[in-house]
């Protein structure tokens, strides 16, 4: 109760996320001892650059998580967004700014609805955003079986010129707008509201509800989030392929769900930062240019390293939300009947 | 008298099959403490949740403060002014716990949260009531007890002009329990009106000022706490009148005492149950009595081993043993038939004779099934020995009447051929005459040598079927009356009431 027995336990809550830090260094360390050219700051921007689209929709994963959702469906909302885009431009002739618009609105509403179905009637967020993957992929292919390619000026120059920083290192758009949107969900979830709303509901929804916070609309709005990030994402994404195809993005909800639990983010919700998915994607992508580099190796060995990395941050958090519990309630007797039937 | 803060009269409340609320009458002042007393089904809580707004009154009207209002939902309840702290705390443990004071009414500087102020204002409030904490630790970091202190914290803050207290004692020791109370004066003299519903009868008495008492849905009365005695508060909760007690026919059976079941050597469980000394012998019926929360179901899960005991020895037979779970109370041949069936006990949707077997089978082990002819003979055996109607073993249990349910969660454990079998509350719900034949049923079970633990919140049942009874009072077991004829309803009442015997 004291000051003394209760900082180490704040502490405990940023492990998660330094330990993430301390992998990442230490991933790029390697590399830089290993390759040439690989310690530049050149690949270090790149890592934002080729992750872009990943950060995004990972930071609106991280929104959904943290209220102790999940939300299945981004990979396909990616894809559908940047089909979107493609036929926007290239099929309907639409200026570029306009379709992005309308895109980013299909993904907020996309990601609403689902919300509501959620919320409304009561259903496990994982089978509803299922249905919703399923939908959003669909779509996809009813809008066209083939890839398209977009041909529209504004996508072009958005896409191919880059942004030059002192020191010769040079960044695309999409991660300009990818840390971007990072800086305003740290503001969110830190400094609004809502966001304070988002970690009492993955603390505990019935609390949350007794306590008289907007149960309803915050969990509408922590999936509207996601939409509106898989939407962007799905942009980034266009910019980066300058193509739309129904086949783009498959799983990468799952890329997105397992850089935000090795940011050290508990999939049971209420604990976790939105720094900690930035750093859990620069692990992945660091992972990734290093089997580049090393050129021989099978690029499905990146599934591999994520794999390993899964386990040992699902042990991580047992290990911290054990050692916390323990401490928390030793007076507190069992509150649940545990049944003391051994049949039922 | 100044004008009540908290009005409600005629409130009614229907669910299907009861009427949890029959025309109550409550009044609350300001600057008062009041308990809200009753056992089990009295409507305690459906009277609480209607003030919070978690239920809507089918007749009734409320006032607060002079205005007629209808709460809509406990967020609105709490816009206007009244409060409700849980037993189980309502806040968030993964939050500060200056955000758990402060969250849903943050306030803001530049559209953003001031959390310099946040931390100050909480460290504030928290220090008026004494308490020195660490504002920015999480929640979940503090006891129980400062939990629920800054729950109230977090009440009053709302500017609560009615605070709800419900059981917030259930789980703290003394130290904590005099620290709240503490507060509760503190809150009481500063004018805020305070309900406070506990099941330990000397914390009334310790800090009430009055007291409201329903029993079965209904108004019982309203007295000052200095005018009812323990005896008649606790008379008036239980709607034993004495008159009805003495009619009881003297009937205590005769006693073959066979050799010593189960012996408890002051085994007890921090914040469950004091130690206790217990012995229970075959063929022995051994009551519990008190009121609802004075130990008795605790008394029961210790004996089954559903909670471990930290302190003491429990021995079985003349073997020191440790039960820390039910598996292995059941090895030793302890069965409990607990006080929930639907809940706990049966499974609804499965046959009659699916569920007489259950426990057998689980004791088995999936891999051994029992063989379809012996099973059916089990069955119909017990059916039969039970007289469960309808006597067909292919009925799902969810379509017999309570009585008959009670008796195929009792086959199921007697198919297992227990030494000790513990009933809770098994006549609960049930009518009259699946009563008598439950009674019958216990009297003939210790006729046969099985020893039996017998709960019931009936003090004439009690004392009916057991040889001796135990009496528990705020989670300790205040006596062992031997039930010889000397021991009159009266004088249990008084144990029950008072404590000393």
């Amino acid at each position: 109760m004291t000051t003394a027995l209760a900082l180490p336990a704040v502490h405990r809550r940023h492990v998660p996320v330094l330990v993430t830090f301390g992998l990442f260094v230490l991933a790029f360390a390697t590399g830089a001892l290993r390759y040439e050219n690989f310690g530049t700051a050149q690949v270090f921007a790149d890592l934002f650059i080729d992750n872009a689209f990943l950060l995004v929709v990972a930071i609106g994963m991280t929104f959904v998580i943290l209220s102790g959702g999940i939300d299945l469906s981004v990979g396909s909302v990616v894809a559908l967004s940047g089909m979107l885009c493609a036929v926007g431009t290239s099929r309907l002739g639409l200026p570029g700014p306009l379709v992005i618009l309308v895109v980013l609105l299909v993904g907020t509403l996309f990601g609403a609805a689902m919300g509501y179905v959620i919320h409304v009637f009561e259903i496990q967020p994982f089978i509803a955003t299922l249905a919703g993957m399923f939908l959003a992929r669909g779509l996809c292919f009813t809008i066209s079986e083939k890839q398209i390619s977009i041909e529209n000026g504004f996508f072009d120059t958005v896409a191919l010129n880059r942004v030059a920083l002192p020191g010769g290192v040079r960044v695309s758009a999409g991660a300009i707008i990818a840390l971007v949107t990072f800086a305003a969900a740290v503001y969110v979830l830190h400094w609004t509201r809502t966001g304070r709303n988002v970690y009492a509901i993955g603390g505990g929804e019935q609390s949350a509800l007794f306590m008289g916070l907007p149960v309803a609309r915050t969990k509408i709005q922590v999936y509207a989030i996601s939409g509106f990030c898989s939407a962007l994402g799905g942009v980034l994404f266009a910019f980066y392929t300058l193509s739309g195809d129904g086949l783009h993005a498959v799983g990468m909800e799952l890329d997105a769900i397992a850089a935000v639990v090795i940011g050290g983010t508990m999939l049971t919700g209420g604990s976790g930062y939105v720094v900690g998915t930035l750093l859990g994607v620069l692990v992945l992508g660091v992972i990734k240019t290093m089997l580049t580099f090393e050129g021989t190796l099978s690029s499905w060995w990146t599934r591999i390293a994520i794999s390993v990395l899964l386990f040992a941050f699902i042990a991580l958090q047992r290990l911290v939300g054990i050692r916390r519990r323990a401490r928390s309630s030793p007076s507190a007797s069992s509150p649940a009947p545990a049944s003391p039937s051994p049949t039922s | 008298m100044t004008e009540p803060v908290l009005e409600v009269t005629g409130i009614s409340k229907q669910f299907p099959g009861v009427r949890a609320l029959d025309g109550v009458a409550f009044r609350l002042f300001p600057g008062e403490i009041h308990a809200l007393m009753g056992e089990n089904g009295a409507g305690k809580s459906t009277l609480i949740k209607v003030l919070t707004g978690v239920y809507q009154a089918d007749e009734g009207r409320m006032t607060l403060d002079g205005a007629e209002r209808r709460v809509h939902d406990p967020p609105h309840a709490q816009r206007l002014g009244i409060s409700t702290v849980y037993q189980e705390v309502n806040l968030c443990p993964n939050l500060s716990v200056a955000e758990n004071i402060f969250i849903g009414r943050e306030p803001r500087k530049f559209g953003r949260i001031d959390w310099a102020r946040i931390r100050r204002r909480s460290a504030e409030l928290l220090a008026r009531l004494d308490l020195d904490l660490d504002v920015t630790a999480p929640l979940g970091a503090q006891s129980l007890a400062v939990q629920q202190l800054i729950a109230i914290v977090r009440a009053i803050d709302l500017d609560a002009k009615v605070l709800i207290l419900d059981e917030p004692t259930s789980s703290l020791d003394r130290g904590e329990v005099e620290r709240l109370f503490g507060v509760m004066r503190r809150l009481r003299d500063d004018g805020v009106a305070i309900l406070f519903v506990s099941h330990f009868l000397e914390q009334i008495y310790e800090v009430c000022d009055r007291v409201t008492v329903l029993r079965n849905g209904r108004l019982v009365g309203e007295y000052p706490i200095g005018e009812l005695g323990r005896f008649d508060l606790v008379s008036r909760m239980t709607g034993q009148e004495l008159h009805d007690l003495e009619q009881l026919e003297e009937a205590a059976p005769a006693i073959t005492r066979g050799r010593r079941l189960l012996a408890l050597e002051g085994a007890g469980r921090t914040g469950a149950i004091t130690p206790v000394d217990l012995e229970i012998h075959e063929g022995e019926v051994v009551g519990l009595a008190g009121l609802l929360g004075s130990g008795r179901s605790e008394l029961a899960r210790l004996v089954f081993g559903a909670e471990a005991a930290d302190t003491g020895r429990v021995r079985v037979g003349e073997e020191t043993v440790a039960l820390r779970t039910p598996r292995a109370a059941i090895d030793r041949g302890i069965a409990f038939c607990p006080e929930d069936r639907k809940a706990d006990g049966l499974v609804m949707d499965l046959t009659v004779a699916e569920n007489i077997v259950l426990a057998l089978q689980a004791a088995r082990g999936w891999t051994r099934p029992l063989p379809p002819r012996r099973r059916d003979e089990l069955v119909g055996e017990y059916i039969r020995k039970l007289r469960i109607q309808p006597p067909s073993p292919g009925t799902p249990v969810r379509n017999l009447s309570g009585g008959n349910q009670q008796k195929v969660l009792l086959a199921r454990w007697l198919i297992t051929r227990p030494r000790l079998l513990i009933l809770d509350e098994p006549t609960r719900g049930i009518d009259v005459g699946a009563k008598t034949e439950i009674q019958k049923l216990v009297v003939a079970l210790a006729g046969d040598g099985i020893g039996v633990l017998f709960i019931s919140a009936e003090l004439e049942e009690v004392l009916r079927l057991s040889h001796k009874v135990e009496v528990l009072r705020d989670r300790t077991l205040v006596a062992e009356l031997a039930n010889d004829g000397s021991l009159t309803p009266e004088r249990l009442l008084g144990t029950i009431a008072n404590g000393a015997s």
